[in-house]
């Protein structure tokens, strides 16, 4: 649309200058896109090479023999790490989402005195490095005892994670008309059976939005990860990171390895993208 | 004010929040300013009060201005670096294109993916083997016959931050596209129509018109990238591990918390990262409510 009304406007004789430079843009943008897809090609074809195949002076080229030798290593070796993985994403996600469900509700339309305060506090917990945390967070769960399984990891998604839910949601809630509330109001509703009873049935998009963040966020964790939890609980960056570290370990597996790790995100990515675009906007405060 | 019973319930649906936030935000940052203003350099001994000493001592040190400044290339250079892609991917995009879509979906595609994962496969593309036997990006700049390119990345002493920003911006400038596409679209069809009625260029229509609303997308971006930047940590872990040549503020507080195990020295490190974020930040929300409380919206 927006290109037929200019192209209207434009005077007579511009439009082969037109066509060049839509050409010209079309080349930079596919070749910006090459670029991108660079590290991706690499790691594909990496992965699909036998040992021997894998080495430095034949990295550009496509595998001479087609290889699944590197995945079956690669999943051999992150599987316990996946499975934590979806055992510590699962719970974070989900209590986080609802956590910053009824804070964004309470937050977009019932109000206490000093709501704006609280809020802005909430949102200075999505900034801080969480290294600010990590030591103080590190000796409470020792002496509390709970080191050693995936609640601590879980518990700190949870906790980190509700200043960006509570966004999104109040955000999401704040378009929701008030007549609405106050037709509900009207007809004897209290705040619990308003939620409960009106704005959760239309809450659905900004749940898709915050679960797709949080999980991968919480998917996509390194630093708690490695802080809080023990070798039988590595999530799978923490494997992976390990995987990779050794120096025994060759190209080909490393590459399919890190494929492996990133599968779920990549998946959620493509099939849910519309939301994935949602979350990362609501990330930059903007509603 | 509303009598209590209308906002009381509001505020005890909140309460969970609010105590988890309290404690695990604000009561662990009051815990970690508490050590890192104590002696307590073992992990075992109980830590008296020494004031800002420790805050004093870590500049006297040669490895905490190293790890600042390489912090600050790095954030220059990725800030910077993804700020101009994204903006530039941006406008290519603005006024629609064929494969526009599948165009986007490339360029946000890192943005899903771990900086662990990220950080496997650009290894291996920055390493810093020279020519004869070039590995990754090198290798494919002997074969093109580009040998001036051949370069030892990341592990340059004075710049090598500024590669190992590289891979951080292939990560993060499709976000900063998206944002600055969202921006562009927001600008209305009017507007930039007025502004041709004028008798305005294609060109300065943008550079009168469109880039002026722009500014709180880039003040966004600017704040999104500077506080990822300062806590760098994932992606320098699985480029180059832990070495000196790479060092950044959160390397060098792992360091001192798991290797040399002095929670008072790493409380301190983190204190200053907490306080370089914060610096901006602060004002940046404070800012935003503002903004939005006059806008009538909240």
């Amino acid at each position: 649309m927006t290109i037929t009304t200019s192209g209207a406007t434009r005077p007579v004789g511009g439009g082969r200058r037109a066509t060049a430079a839509r050409t010209a843009k079309f080349v930079v943008l596919f070749l910006v896109a090459a670029v991108f897809l660079l590290p991706m090609y690499v790691l594909l074809v990496t992965s699909f090479k036998p040992f021997e195949e894998a080495t430095a002076s034949a990295a550009w080229l496509l595998p001479r023999n087609w290889s699944l030798e590197a995945w079956t290593v690669a999943w051999r070796e992150l599987a316990p790490g996946l499975w934590n993985s979806v055992k510590l994403v699962v719970p974070s996600a989900v209590i986080s989402a609802v956590l910053g469900s009824m804070n964004g509700y309470v937050l977009a339309k019932w109000r206490f005195p000093y709501a704006d305060v609280v809020f802005t506090l909430f949102l200075f917990g999505m900034f801080i490095p969480y290294q600010a945390v990590m030591i103080p967070l590190q000796q409470l769960m020792i002496s509390a005892n709970l080191m050693g399984g995936l609640f601590p990891v879980i518990l700190a998604h949870v906790v980190y994670g509700i200043p960006i839910c509570t966004l999104i949601f109040r955000n999401y809630y704040a378009s929701v008309p008030d007549g609405l509330i106050e037709a509900a109001r009207v007809d004897g509703c209290g705040m619990l059976r308003t939620y409960a009873s009106v704005i959760l049935p239309i809450s659905a998009p900004a749940f898709a939005v915050t679960l797709i963040w949080q999980v991968t966020q919480a998917w996509n964790d390194f630093l708690f990860a490695v802080f809080l939890t023990g070798p039988n609980s590595w999530p799978v960056t923490v494997q992976l990171n390990n995987v990779a570290g050794a120096m025994t370990v060759a190209y080909n597996q490393q590459m399919a390895a890190a494929i492996l790790a990133s599968l779920p995100t990549i998946v959620i990515y493509l099939i849910l993208g519309r939301y994935f675009m949602r979350g990362l906007m609501a990330g930059s405060l903007k509603g | 004010m509303k009598r209590a019973r209308a906002w009381l319930p509001g505020l005890l649906l909140v309460s969970p929040s609010i105590l988890l936030i309290g404690v695990f935000v604000y009561g662990l940052i009051g815990w970690n300013f508490r050590l890192a203003l104590s002696d307590q350099h073992n992990p075992i001994d109980d830590g008296d009060f020494v004031g800002f000493a420790n805050f004093v001592a870590l500049w006297q040190e040669a490895r905490w201005p190293a790890a600042v400044g390489n912090a600050v290339v790095f954030t220059v250079v990725f800030v910077g670096g993804a700020l101009v892609m994204g903006w530039l991917l941006a406008l290519l995009l603005d006024k629609g294109i064929k494969g526009e879509s599948t165009l986007r979906t490339i360029y946000l595609a890192p943005m899903a993916v771990s900086f662990i994962a990220t950080g496997v496969v650009w290894r291996w593309l920055m390493n810093p083997a020279p020519a004869d036997r070039a590995t990754g990006l090198n290798a494919l700049f002997v074969n093109l016959n580009l040998d001036f390119l051949v370069n030892s990345w990341w592990t340059a002493p004075n710049f090598g931050m500024a590669a190992m920003a590289l891979p951080a911006i292939w990560q993060l400038s499709g976000y900063i596209m998206a944002l600055f596409l969202a921006g562009f679209r927001g600008v209305s069809e009017d507007l930039r129509e007025a502004a041709r009625v004028d008798g305005c260029s294609e060109w300065q229509v943008y550079w009168h018109v469109v880039m002026p609303q722009l500014r709180p997308v880039t003040l966004s971006a600017v704040i999104i990238l500077g506080h990822m930047s300062l806590k760098v940590f994932d992606l320098i872990i699985a480029i180059a591990g832990k070495q000196i040549v790479a060092d950044v503020p959160a390397v060098y507080m792992w360091d001192m918390v798991f290797e040399v195990r002095d929670p008072a020295k790493g409380a301190t490190i983190a204190a200053y990262m907490l306080i370089a974020v914060a610096a901006f930040v602060i004002p940046y929300l404070v800012w935003s409510m503002r903004k939005e409380r006059s806008e009538g919206r909240a």
